[in-house]
């Protein structure tokens, strides 16, 4: 047998090359696309793995502490750590801001961990250089992500901390790179007010004449301690002994503490289908849009081309070429351009996937659906060009 | 002359009622294997409607046709596969070469064996051996672009005659050509009809090829065909009625 498609493609390369070409850069973008979503779900699993808790005990009726604030004393931790089945309760919070690296900024989210004992949920893992934080105060440890380098200084708010270690995939459920501080430093930052706040604060606070009375000058004080202190946390991390189940050690949590907890599958949960499922549904937009788009200029190439032999189909179909030939000729052609769009989508998402800026995960499952994908569109692509050749009446080779 | 390609009382109304077109009437020819006849006649006589209708392209409304001792159509098709019988038995030569473009000169004749199963290297020897007979043997490799006209249509020839089919047909197959190509052509013709024992018809308008003719059929206004022998050394009657019939063309 003679391949009818292959020939064609052959005797006409350059266009059907061309063509392939700017169809795969469209691939490469719906690659890339999906890459973008694997890339969110990949970083909230991160995020949840690096956590290395069991249970997130956050503010009750709040989805916190990643996808909705949640704010709980620091102290709620002690009973959890006494209750039965718990190993390790470590209070946590989280920032995201904006800070400088250099001259430029870059976008963290401040993770203020207990240092204490090493090991505790929270804690910075996947420590490519340097050291954990052991003293108190004025120490970070950052993501290799957000720049920063052994030694280097960095201000959060009006304190500088240097960096004394260096971690990969510590990220947040968006891709920015993670800062550990500890507790007491992270606390300081997120509450921290500038010094002119402080001073109306005061001045509020001895104008009024309940909190300043007459005469006792230490009602004052105590009042502007409380209110420029914080011992809040954004959630308490929860680690259980191996021969304890999440789910009741979570509902003892709930009824005795008064507390929402989630256990690892309710905060994948709560990440992937509540805090990037808008991100993920725009994606699915994206996909769609390209599809069509690829499908039309598909359809409309093999269409042209087809177009562009339709005596030579009368005459194949006059001398006795059966429809299923030429049918297969014109699906060839147009499987043979999917291919070609494939290959290069695919080299061409694997080069650029490095240089965007949020993570890019090309999974080769994706990869296999989105051959699938490429080819069924191209076949339904065919079927316009196909009908159209089917169409021709071999009478027309005879001259009227 | 059962042999050949027979045609007994064919008849091709194109529409019906008030707007129905009569373009064969009632058509009677007989073409031996190894014979070539034109069919000459004005335009719009039916010349290319008993082509097609030969060419099992388009259904009669009536008749009967046989090839060889088959009835392939018998006030109804008797063949129910039509490709494979003009595969089989049918050679075409048309106006322009129409070769496939894409395709070297000898896959342009090794097609047809080739999409009818033969193995693709039986099919292509077969075709070389073909383009040898017909003196365009060292184009083989080329594309058709590549070829002058007079090879191009020695290819066609080639293509039509590769599977030994019991008929050609061939419309115009001189008009692109001059009159020296256009009488090689047609004695080119002569030779492979008797080489490959094929009945040949040649619908033509060409002045210059007419009196080459043993045997001419003039198909007038649909209505009947009638038989012209060709006095041995006297093509003049045919081409007195060919210039009526270009006269009438010019209009
Ligand atoms: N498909 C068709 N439908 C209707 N009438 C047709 C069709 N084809 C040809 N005819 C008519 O049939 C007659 C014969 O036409 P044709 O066979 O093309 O003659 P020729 O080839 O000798 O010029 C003409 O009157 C033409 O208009
Ligand atoms: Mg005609």
């Amino acid at each position: 047998m003679i391949s009818l498609a292959g020939r064609d493609i052959l005797h006409g390369w350059g266009k059907f090359v061309l063509t392939g070409v700017g169809l795969g850069l469209l691939i490469g973008v719906t690659l890339s696309m999906a890459g973008v979503y694997r890339g969110m779900v990949d970083d909230a699993q991160a995020l949840l793995d690096n956590s290395h808790a069991d249970l997130w005990v956050v503010q009750k009726d709040t989805l916190g502490p990643y996808a909705e604030p949640s704010s709980l004393p620091e102290d709620s931790e002690r009973p959890i750590q006494a209750m039965r089945g718990v190993a390790q309760a470590a209070g946590v919070t989280y920032l995201t801001m904006q800070i400088a690296q250099g001259d430029k900024d870059v976008r963290v989210m401040v993770v203020g961990t207990e240092m204490g004992e090493p090991g505790m949920p929270g804690q910075p893992t996947h420590l490519i250089a340097g050291r954990q934080i052991v003293r108190g105060h004025y120490e970070a440890v950052a993501d290799v992500k957000s720049g920063f380098a052994l030694g280097d200084r960095v201000k959060v708010r009006r304190n500088f901390y240097t960096v004394v270690g260096l971690t990969s995939r510590m990220v947040s459920s968006g891709g920015d790179p993670m800062l550990f501080l500890s507790l007491k430093d992270a606390q300081a930052a997120q509450f921290q007010k500038d010094s002119d706040a402080i001073v109306r604060q005061r001045a509020r606070t001895e104008a009024n004449p309940q909190l300043n009375p007459p005469g006792n000058p230490a009602v004052a004080a105590a009042v502007n301690a409380v209110q420029s202190g914080n011992t809040n946390v954004n959630a308490v991390l929860v680690t259980i002994t191996p021969d304890a189940d999440p789910d009741l050690v979570a509902d003892a949590i709930r009824r005795w503490q008064r507390l929402t907890v989630y256990t690892r599958a309710e905060m994948e949960e709560i990440l992937v289908q509540k805090l990037i499922a808008n991100s993920a549904r725009q994606i699915a937009m994206f996909l769609v849009i390209l599809s069509i788009v690829s499908a039309a200029i598909v359809a409309f190439i093999i269409y042209t081309m087809t177009i562009g032999k339709i005596r030579e189909i009368a005459v194949l179909k006059l001398i006795g070429t059966r429809n299923r030939t030429i049918s297969w000729m014109i699906l060839q052609q147009a499987l043979g351009l999917g291919l070609i769009g494939f290959v290069v989508g695919k080299i061409a998402a694997s080069l650029w996937a490095p240089f965007f800026p949020k993570y890019v995960l090309l999974l080769p499952a994706d990869s296999i659906r989105g051959f699938f994908a490429v080819m069924l569109i191209c076949t339904l692509a065919s079927v316009l060009a196909i009908q159209a050749a089917l169409k021709v009446d071999p009478a027309e080779a005879i001259g009227g | 002359m059962a042999d050949g390609i027979t045609l007994e009382n064919v008849v091709k109304t194109y529409g019906n009622g008030d707007t129905a077109v009569h373009a064969l009437r009632g058509v009677n020819m007989s073409v031996a294997k190894g014979e070539v006849v034109g069919l000459i006649g004005p335009s719009g006589s039916g010349k290319s409607t008993l082509l097609k209708c030969l060419g099992a392209v388009i259904e009669p409304t009536s008749g009967k046709m046989t090839i060889g001792d088959q009835c392939i159509y018998d006030n109804g098709w008797k063949v129910r596969d039509l490709r494979a019988l003009r595969r089989d038995l049918i050679g075409f030569i048309f106006q322009a070469p129409y070769l496939i473009p894409f395709l070297d000169v000898t896959d342009n004749v090794a097609l047809l064996p080739m999409l009818a199963g033969k193995p693709n290297a039986v099919a292509r020897k077969m075709a070389r051996d073909l383009l040898d007979a017909l003196d365009v043997g060292h184009r083989a490799a080329a594309m058709p672009s590549q070829l002058s006209g007079g090879e191009q249509q020695r290819v066609a020839i080639a293509r039509a005659l590769i599977n030994r089919p019991p008929v050609i047909l061939a419309d115009e197959p001189t008009a692109p050509l001059d009159g020296q190509r256009a009488l090689a052509v047609v004695a080119l013709l002569n030779d492979m009809a008797q080489q490959f024992d094929t009945a040949i018809i040649i619908v033509t308008h060409d002045e210059k090829i007419i009196p080459t003719f043993k045997r001419l059929y003039n198909i007038r206004e649909g209505l009947t065909v009638e038989e012209i022998p060709q006095g041995i050394a006297s093509p003049a009657p045919a081409v007195a009625l060919f210039e009526g019939d270009t006269a009438r063309d010019k209009v």
